[in-house]
């Protein structure tokens, strides 16, 4: 038994199993943030169809499962990339227009690409879900000796661990990421130098994208597959991004991380809570620190 | 460049003596229109209207744009339905109630919002919305999924018996007047032109001697007085209140009004109103996901058409000059 006194006690599986949804929650969060602090580093643009696109990634698995057999392996590398198309595609014919104006007709477009995207899923599949199961290779439970983990939920947290730490060393210790970083500080200035700074944008805009449908793909077997999956998760999102702040990379992870684990948390102490304490949490940040936990002050 | 920037100027629209003739035309089309078309869905239309023009004095006259504004709009139904219901209060008082409850959930929300500035106001606006949705859902009082439903629509002041449309009509109509009222004075005011300042240069305001946040607040406070003037008007004339007015999509559909009229101009929320509330009621006869619909109008809009209809009847008076 785990005892907070004059709280709750509860059984230590209980709490562990909790703490690993949370882990898993904070997964996502991270992923997500981490795509958005991307995009709007290099593009000024806060990408509302986030969660759209996430939602578009467990999607095409559905699909390439149901008309092509393409088990879960392919589709951990095709959904990314036809999610990142789509992208290219938003960016190449909207959003490009979108950087000479003020940044909230960036949120506005996003957001409208949002509602058409999913209204026409729902459309086509109500609000139920499709089931989308594991690969055979990663279902069943593990033993730890203190817990069960079903192994497919422990992939899940140590495959989004990698991509975020991918991500982090792409764009902090290499080349293209020196560019990325030298055109979020002054783009007109990296391209007289020669490089092909539209391209970046619209490459950044596809990569940030092509996180969010990885992460739909990763979420596919967890939640099912559902045209509203995306969109509740994206203003959690937004709380995350605003509580950590936009600043840093590896700020918006670890916030991701934090706020996952304290999410799950509450659910085990105080559920009636659990759905607002992600946002309780970004109302103090914003009190004690408005810039953000890893955000510089503007 | 700024969102309400490109319409500066667009409040000072035309020359007074031709817009005491449009208001006069605007207010007698108003007066006639119960007798021609459904009375409900002209209150529907107005209450929308109002609540358009109080989203647009943040977007369009101090350069804030909230993606939360359905928390007051829906906040004010509940307490009106509640207070005229559970409580029996006289409708005035009970839609009074529901205003003065939006414009305090305004100042806290204003409070933390106004710290952060430009996309994070917004993001913390819709976060903070969305917190709002789910103690919705918690509490008791607003009955979860189903609703306050049942409200009594009273009478006014005793007299008036507001269960027929047409008298409730005339009721609607001079809330949604007064609130227009109250918005152009605000605007038009010395307040309101610092405002404006605000939006077009802060630095400069706060360095002329303007508390800015302070002013800011103000602003807030007022515009989600005035949406729960609207809220609770709407709650009394469906006689329901549900979690469809405090959810995250209301938010964008007073956004999508607002686009579509013309940010920054005083008629043109309420014409943005009219539009979606009329294509929404369209839309509702046929087979067609108006999700989808209001997405396709925020990108063209975005796209091609960011001055709204009363922007681009503005330009082409201008240009005729």
């Amino acid at each position: 038994m785990f005892c907070i006194p004059y709280v709750k006690c509860l059984p230590l599986i209980a709490l562990y199993g909790q703490l690993l949804l949370g882990l898993i929650n904070g997964s996502f969060y991270a992923l997500l943030s981490l795509g958005l602090a991307v995009i709007f580093g290099m593009l000024r643009v806060i990408n509302f169809a986030h969660g759209a696109l996430y939602m578009l990634g467990a999607f095409v698995s559905w699909w390439l499962s149901i008309a092509f057999g393409i088990p879960y392996w392919g589709a951990l590398v095709l959904a990314p990339l036809a999610v990142g198309v789509v992208a290219v595609v938003i960016e190449k014919t909207m959003l490009h227009q979108m950087y000479r104006l003020d940044p909230l007709y960036g949120l506005l477009l996003t957001f409208g690409i949002t509602q058409v995207i999913e209204g026409t899923f729902r459309y086509f599949y109500g609000a139920s879900g499709q089931p989308y199961p594991p690969p055979a290779a990663l279902s069943g439970p593990l033993n730890l000796g203190f817990m069960i983990l079903p192994i497919y939920r422990g992939w899940v947290v140590l495959v989004s661990i990698l991509a975020c730490l991918g991500t982090w060393l792409l764009i902090e210790r290499t080349r293209i990421g020196a560019y990325l970083r030298a055109a979020t500080e002054n783009p007109v200035l990296v391209q007289t130098f020669g490089i092909n700074v539209p391209l970046m944008m619209t490459l950044t805009y596809a990569f940030g994208a092509a996180l969010a449908g990885f992460a739909g793909v990763l979420a596919a077997p967890i939640y099912q597959v559902s045209p509203l999956m995306g969109t509740n998760l994206i203003i959690i999102v937004f709380a995350v991004v605003v509580a950590g702040g936009m600043g840093s990379i590896l700020g918006a992870i670890v916030t991701g991380y934090i706020l996952g684990l304290l999410e799950g948390l509450t659910k085990v102490f105080y559920p009636e809570a659990s759905n607002i304490v992600i946002f309780v949490v970004m109302a103090i940040v914003l009190l004690l620190r408005p810039a953000g936990l890893f955000g510089r002050a503007a | 460049m700024s969102l309400a920037a490109r319409q500066r100027g667009a409040a000072a629209e035309g020359r007074s003596g031709f817009n005491t003739l449009l208001v006069a035309a605007t207010l007698l089309a108003a007066l006639a229109a119960p007798f021609i078309i459904y009375p409900v869905f002209l209150m529907n239309v107005l209450c929308f209207a109002l609540f358009a023009s109080a989203f647009n004095l943040l977007i369009g006259f101090v350069g804030l744009l909230s993606f939360g504004h359905a928390a007051f709009f829906g906040a004010a139904a509940y307490v009106t339905a509640h207070a005229a219901k559970v409580w029996g209060l006289p409708t005035e008082l009970a839609i009074l109630l529901g205003a003065l409850a939006a414009a305090a959930l305004g100042f806290v929300v204003g409070f933390l919002a106004i710290r952060r500035q430009g996309i994070y106001f917004s993001m913390i606006t819709l976060a903070l919305a969305q917190m709002f949705y789910f103690i919705c859902l918690e509490v008791p009082f607003t009955h979860g999924e189903d609703g306050i439903q049942g409200v009594p629509r009273g009478t006014l002041f005793g007299i008036v018996n507001l269960d027929n449309n047409l008298a409730f009509y005339f009721v609607v109509l001079a809330i949604v007047a007064a609130g227009h009222l109250a918005i152009w004075r605000i605007v038009n005011s010395p307040f309101g032109n610092i405002l404006k300042a605000i939006r077009d240069n802060e630095p400069r305001a706060i360095s002329l001697g303007y508390n800015a946040d302070s002013y800011k607040l103000r602003a807030f406070v007022l515009s989600a007085g005035l949406a729960g003037l609207a809220g609770g008007t709407n709650a009394i004339v469906f006689q329901l209140a549900t979690l469809t007015g405090v959810q995250w999509q209301s938010s964008g559909e007073v956004i999508l009004m607002t686009l579509l009229g013309g940010i920054g101009t005083l008629a043109g929320p309420p014409i943005g109103a009219a539009i979606t509330v009329g294509l929404q009621t369209y839309l509702a006869a046929i087979d067609f996901p108006v999700t989808v619909l209001i997405g396709l109008i925020f990108v063209v809009c975005v796209l091609l058409f960011r001055r709204g209809v009363a922007g681009e009847i503005l330009a082409y008076i201008r240009k005729r000059k």
